[in-house]
């Protein structure tokens, strides 16, 4: 297991790892879809990215996972840590940290014959899913759906699973090999009540097993401030950051959200 | 071929005599190794939505073939290969810088290959009659040598399964997920569009471009209404298509037609057989 030092909350980000985008800016085709964008993100925190749609949060994702050109800097501390191989294939001195991502819950049809099984050890194994799968890559699969509860899932058709579910194999997925930063992409969204809260749970646990790193969007408000201890609202630029209180009854979330509701709608 | 002719003349048919009948030995073999070739791909053909992609290669492969005869090629089927692999080459960087649907790029391209192979065809004047035989192909006419390049090319895709099928199918799944696991989609997506290329081209002649999408397609629609997972996925698709192939390369002996035309009827019963049988 990595030995990072647990620093949340105490003096900066000195003696921590800790994700810094400096000045963060991206264009596409013209346009500008994030500028300056600058904040820390320590070990053991969850942050929550909110803003209203286009507002660059997918983009930001992908430039932390190195999708996409930017201008500006992402550096990780602590620096020279263990080689690690990047999202885009680039090998580092541990500068830059080894992302886990949880995406937008892909569709499956119904009758895709991909296995949770097959899914699995396509991502994680050299071995040709399409042959009979040796034993060892089908405990391996268990042991890291087990990281998520989701054991039982593992001969189930993927296009078979409900949201959360689908939502568990995605996860565990990414928490292999363990990251140093783990990104959800509105892992609430398509999630029953019931799904969320034991999404939410497990993910406190896991910061607190794996030290790691929580960064997730969503557009869910109302349960913010159970699992957060940091809230980014974005809208190309940062508008807001700091505790979820402060964030929701700041003038700039009112303004950001009561604009694009408007109209009478939900004031 | 001496090993495979005696292998045959143990079969119990009339045309399994020794010494007689080559043509249809050889057709036999042709059909053992195409049929799993396209079974195959077909798994991933469909997998990743393309079955509209290999069609439009099949209609690019005519068009090389009239290059190919126009240029003097002893061969236009090399010309054809060629022209393949870079309308294959060109359609996925047009579909990565678009923001057009894929199909839509797909319509364009395939219309221009089909025009601009109708009309190098038909320069001065000329008739597109012969042609006719790519259109419907012609299994009995298959070399010995040609069995050969296929079995190479068998080989070649076998292995492209065994390095490259699991990033092939995460690509297809989720593109950004595929990346974020160090997956290069561009070039898996475009060694796959290849290799569908270089196989449509190079069997266009025995199987006939009107068919030839239709065993890209049927193998693994009728395997996904049975298959749970990616083996038996595999399973029922090379099954389908090996049985259907030989099935439909006796029928064709027997009662005469299209070899080609055939192997697809018979694949299309086992699609409306899978279909009954599906899994609920």
């Amino acid at each position: 297991m990595r030995k990072i030092k647990h620093g949340k909350l105490s003096a900066g980000c000195a003696d921590s790892c800790c994700l810094k985008l400096e000045g963060l800016s991206v264009r596409l085709e013209g346009d500008s879809i994030l500028e300056d964008v600058s904040f820390h993100l320590h070990c053991g925190e969850i942050a929550a990215l909110i803003g209203p749609n286009g507002a660059g949060k997918s983009t930001l994702f992908r430039s932390i996972l190195g999708q996409t050109s930017y201008k500006g800097k992402i550096t990780f501390s602590p620096a020279g840590g263990p080689a690690i191989r990047l999202a885009d294939g680039e090998i580092t001195g541990g500068t830059r940290p080894l992302v886990g991502y949880v995406p937008q819950a892909p569709s499956f049809d119904r009758g895709d014959p991909v296995s949770v099984l097959d899914f699995f050890t396509a991502a994680t194994a050299r071995w040709p899913v399409w042959l009979p799968i040796p034993a060892k890559y089908r405990e391996r699969a268990a042991a890291c759906l087990g990281r998520v509860h989701g054991e039982d899932l593992l001969d189930r058709p993927m296009g078979g699973l409900s949201g959360g579910q689908l939502q568990r194999v995605l996860l565990a997925l990414a928490l292999e090999p363990v990251p140093h930063i783990l990104i959800l992409d509105e892992p609430l969204s398509g999630v029953d009540i019931e799904g969320e809260h034991q999404l939410l749970d497990m993910l406190d646990e896991l910061r607190t097993q794996y030290d790691l790193s929580i960064f997730l969007s969503t557009h869910d408000f109302a349960t913010l401030s159970q699992f957060a201890d940091k809230v980014i609202l974005l809208n190309r630029r940062v508008l807001k950051s700091g505790a979820p209180e402060e964030v929701l009854s700041s003038p700039e979330f009112y303004d950001t959200f009561h604009l694009r509701m408007g109209k009478g709608g939900a004031q | 071929m001496s090993f495979w002719y005696a292998l045959v003349d143990l079969l119990p048919f009339e045309w399994a005599v020794p010494g007689e009948m080559f043509f249809m030995k050889n057709a036999l073999l042709a059909v053992m190794v195409i049929t799993p070739l396209f079974g195959l791909l077909s798994t991933m053909v469909v997998h990743s939505r393309m079955s509209f992609f290999s069609d439009a290669l099949g209609h690019s492969a005519f068009t090389g073939m009239a290059i190919g005869a126009i240029c003097g090629f002893h061969e236009p089927t090399w010309a054809a290969v060629i022209f393949a692999v870079f309308f294959a080459l060109l359609f996925n960087v047009v579909r990565r810088r678009s923001t057009l649907a894929s199909d839509t790029v797909i319509g364009v391209f395939s219309s221009t290959a089909v025009a601009l192979g109708i009309f190098l065809s038909t320069l001065g004047g000329r008739s597109f009659t012969r042609f006719n035989s790519l259109l419907i192909g012609d299994i009995l006419s298959v070399e010995p040598a040609k069995v050969g390049l296929l079995v190479l090319i068998l080989l070649a895709v076998v292995g492209l399964w065994l390095v490259s099928f699991n990033q092939l199918m995460l690509s297809a799944v989720h593109p950004a997920l595929a990346d974020s696991r160090g997956i290069r989609v561009f070039w898996q997506e475009t060694v796959f569009s290849i290799a569908i290329a270089v196989v449509v081209t190079l069997s266009m002649t025995w199987v006939g471009l009107l068919v030839i999408n239709s065993l890209l397609v049927l193998p693994a629609a009728a395997a996904r209404n049975a298959a749970r997972n990616m083996r038996q996925y595999h399973l029922f698709s090379l099954l389908g298509a090996v049985l259907a192939g030989v099935a439909g390369l006796m029928t064709s002996y027997y009662w005469g037609g299209s070899a080609g035309a055939a192997i697809t009827l018979y694949l299309a019963v086992w699609f409306a057989l899978t279909f009954l049988l599906r899994k609920k």
